[in-house]
């Protein structure tokens, strides 16, 4: 019986590459959304909602919810569900509207 | 491909899954020039949504039912002229003033490239198949709990789990298939949580006894969670999720027929995730802002008013797949077909051939019939508000409560859904409604009956305001390319 989702389909991904949450190392496979990634490290919430301050991460997986919205490389508001990772991206919890740390 | 790059397409179809893909193979073999739009990069949509190539999976159909269909939908699309432009997410279709039609998107993984794009063409097949249906809960908002198709999705693309030992809840088919596909990837699934009984089945036994092929799957599921132990308990629903920042149990409580809990028979199940989601709604607002007819459904929800070929109450705009009400994939391939010889017949006058379109008419009205008897086998009971208490988050992107809706409904004198937003803010969020809009609608009904919400949205979904700004000049949009995106 298959132990993981990888086993299941037979899945042999090229080499893994590292991204940051929050600064911490993650590792992630080519072909995964920064959203799957993070969750393959335990990682379930990268973001606060704006009035309570309460965690959230993928709820949809499909792009309509916004739930899963992150700060990738600087840029607020991205859907972590939708968005590939790359080598060496830089993702960062994301507050509120996003623009906290910006200056617009 | 039209002759040259400013000739609008024959037909445009929005939506690359089994309906549109059925719709553009077939235009294009009759010899129509054909674009097919998809937000993703993938050819698919969410039944046959997979892991991308660079993941490599050996057996992608092992996380899939029927996948030999969508193999086939695919190599005749790869043996096609049909321009596939991935990465297009539409946000508005016009009728312009030549009689064209305009399908306006933007591009990206996550349509933040900034760029807009308008294609042309002189007839459209929607094909935008059907989001999630989600009834609020205590906790629901907690990490850890997440749609069931959204496990679904991330499991099929990125090949991960939310979590160890996952519990499954709500209504509907996709449960057992999200149940089994969870456990036969290593997860744990300690229940399915199913809020109807399946005796609403039995009731129609003529929709049940002319679709023994879904009599099959059901057995498949049934068997695959056997197999795995998972352990099925209908007429009962998760009225509450525990933990502080992330899941840690939920607990099950007893319905009685109109889903109402019952009060003492709550039980705890201890996990790490939930997978929750109370069937699917037709996604239609591209064809509502046009104007389409609709049709309500027996869940409260509403699909679009098609005739005998697929064809909107709109001329020249023809509809498959869930956006005609959900009835999976297989009723989506017979419904493109149909709609692709239908808009070649119309524009070309084809002689359709006869005997092919009364065979898929009569393949589409069965399924039709069953799936709406599934429809109402699974259509939520009006006691599920039972189990809302006054802070619990109905609204997941403004944070609206239960309470405050209440409040507007009780105090304030709102009567419906439109009400209760301006006053609440309910469903003004990113999702526009998309997650509390069923909710809020039922609670706005309160003891009368649920108007099924045919959801207007200017645009299908968020444009930046440089894209409308550039809309006027023609310099700063792309005109009718079949441009490519990076993958
Ligand atoms: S999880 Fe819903 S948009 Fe990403």
């Amino acid at each position: 019986m298959a132990r993981t989702p990888a086993d299941l389909v037979g899945a042999n991904p090229g080499p893994s590459f590292e991204i940051t949450m929050d600064g911490s190392p993650v590792t992630a496979l080519p072909g995964q959304s920064v959203a799957a990634a993070l969750w393959s490290a335990g990682i379930l919430a990268w973001r606060t909602t704006r009035k309570a301050g309460r965690p959230r991460g993928v709820f949809c997986g499909i792009g309509q919810c916004y739930d899963c919205l992150a700060v990738i490389n600087g840029e607020p508001n991205r859907r972590a569900c939708l968005v590939p990772a790359r080598p060496g991206d830089v993702i960062t919890t994301q507050e509120g509207h996003g623009h906290a740390g910006l200056s617009v | 491909m039209p002759a040259s790059a400013s000739d609008p397409y024959d037909l445009a179809v929005i939506g690359a899954g089994s309906a549109g893909l059925a719709g553009a193979v077939t235009a294009a073999e009759l010899g129509l020039s054909v674009a097919l739009l998809d937000a993703s990069s993938q050819t698919g949509g969410q039944f046959y949504r997979h892991p991308a190539p660079s993941l490599k999976a050996a057996r992608p159909e092992a996380l899939h039912h029927d996948w030999a269909a969508f193999a086939e939908l695919r190599r005749r699309l790869e043996q096609s002229d049909v321009s596939h432009l991935y990465g297009h997410h539409v946000w508005a279709v016009a009728k312009e003033d030549n009689g064209l039609w305009a399908l306006h998107a933007v591009t990206g993984v996550d349509g933040t490239a900034e760029r807009s794009v308008r294609v042309r063409a002189r007839t459209v097949l929607l094909a935008t198949g059907a989001y999630e249906r989600q009834l609020p809960f205590p906790g629901w908002t907690l990490p850890g709990v997440v749609g069931a198709g959204g496990a679904q999705a991330m499991l099929k693309s990125g090949l991960v789990l939310p979590g160890r030992r996952v519990v499954v809840a709500g209504s509907g088919p996709l449960l057992l298939a999200v149940a089994s596909s969870l456990a036969a990837a290593g997860a744990q699934v300690p229940a399915v949580i199913e809020a109807s009984g399946y005796l609403g089945y039995a009731r129609r036994p003529r929709a049940l006894a002319a679709n023994p092929q879904k009599l099959v799957e059901a057995a498949v599921h049934g068997a695959a969670l056997l197999r795995h132990r998972v352990r099925l308990r209908t007429r009962s629903a998760v009225t509450e999720v525990h933990g502080t920042d992330r899941v840690e149990a939920v607990t099950v409580t007893r319905l009685d027929r109109d889903w109402r809990p019952v009060r003492g028979a709550g039980r705890r199940i201890e996990c790490d995730a939930l997978a929750v989601g109370h069937g699917l709604a037709p996604q239609i607002e591209l064809a509502t802002t046009l104007g389409c007819a609709t049709r309500p459904l027996a869940d409260g929800t509403s699909a679009l008013a098609l005739d005998g070929l697929q064809e909107t109450s709109v001329p020249g705009l023809w509809a498959a797949g869930e956006t005609g009400g959900v009835g999976g994939a297989q009723l989506a391939r017979a419904e493109g077909e149909l709609a692709g010889l239908a808009s070649a017949a119309r524009l070309y006058g084809y002689h359709v051939r006869e005997g092919r379109v009364r065979e898929l008419q009569r393949r589409r009205d069965r399924l039709r019939a069953f799936a709406d008897a599934m429809t109402v086998a699974h259509a939520p009971g009006p006691g599920w508000t039972g189990w809302l208490t006054d802070d619990t988050d109905v609204c997941r992107c403004e944070e609206v409560s239960a309470g405050s809706i209440r409040e507007a409904i009780a105090d304030l004198g709102a009567r419906d859904a439109r009400t209760v937003k301006l006053l609440t803010r309910a469903g003004m969020g990113w999702c526009q409604g998309r997650m509390c809009g069923t909710a809020v609608a039922c609670l706005a009904a309160r003891e009368g009956a649920v108007e099924s919400s045919a959801e207007r949205r200017p645009f299908a979904v968020p444009v930046p305001l440089s894209v409308l700004a550039s809309l006027d000049e023609p310099a700063g949009i792309e005109p009718d390319t079949a441009p490519g995106v990076d993958r």
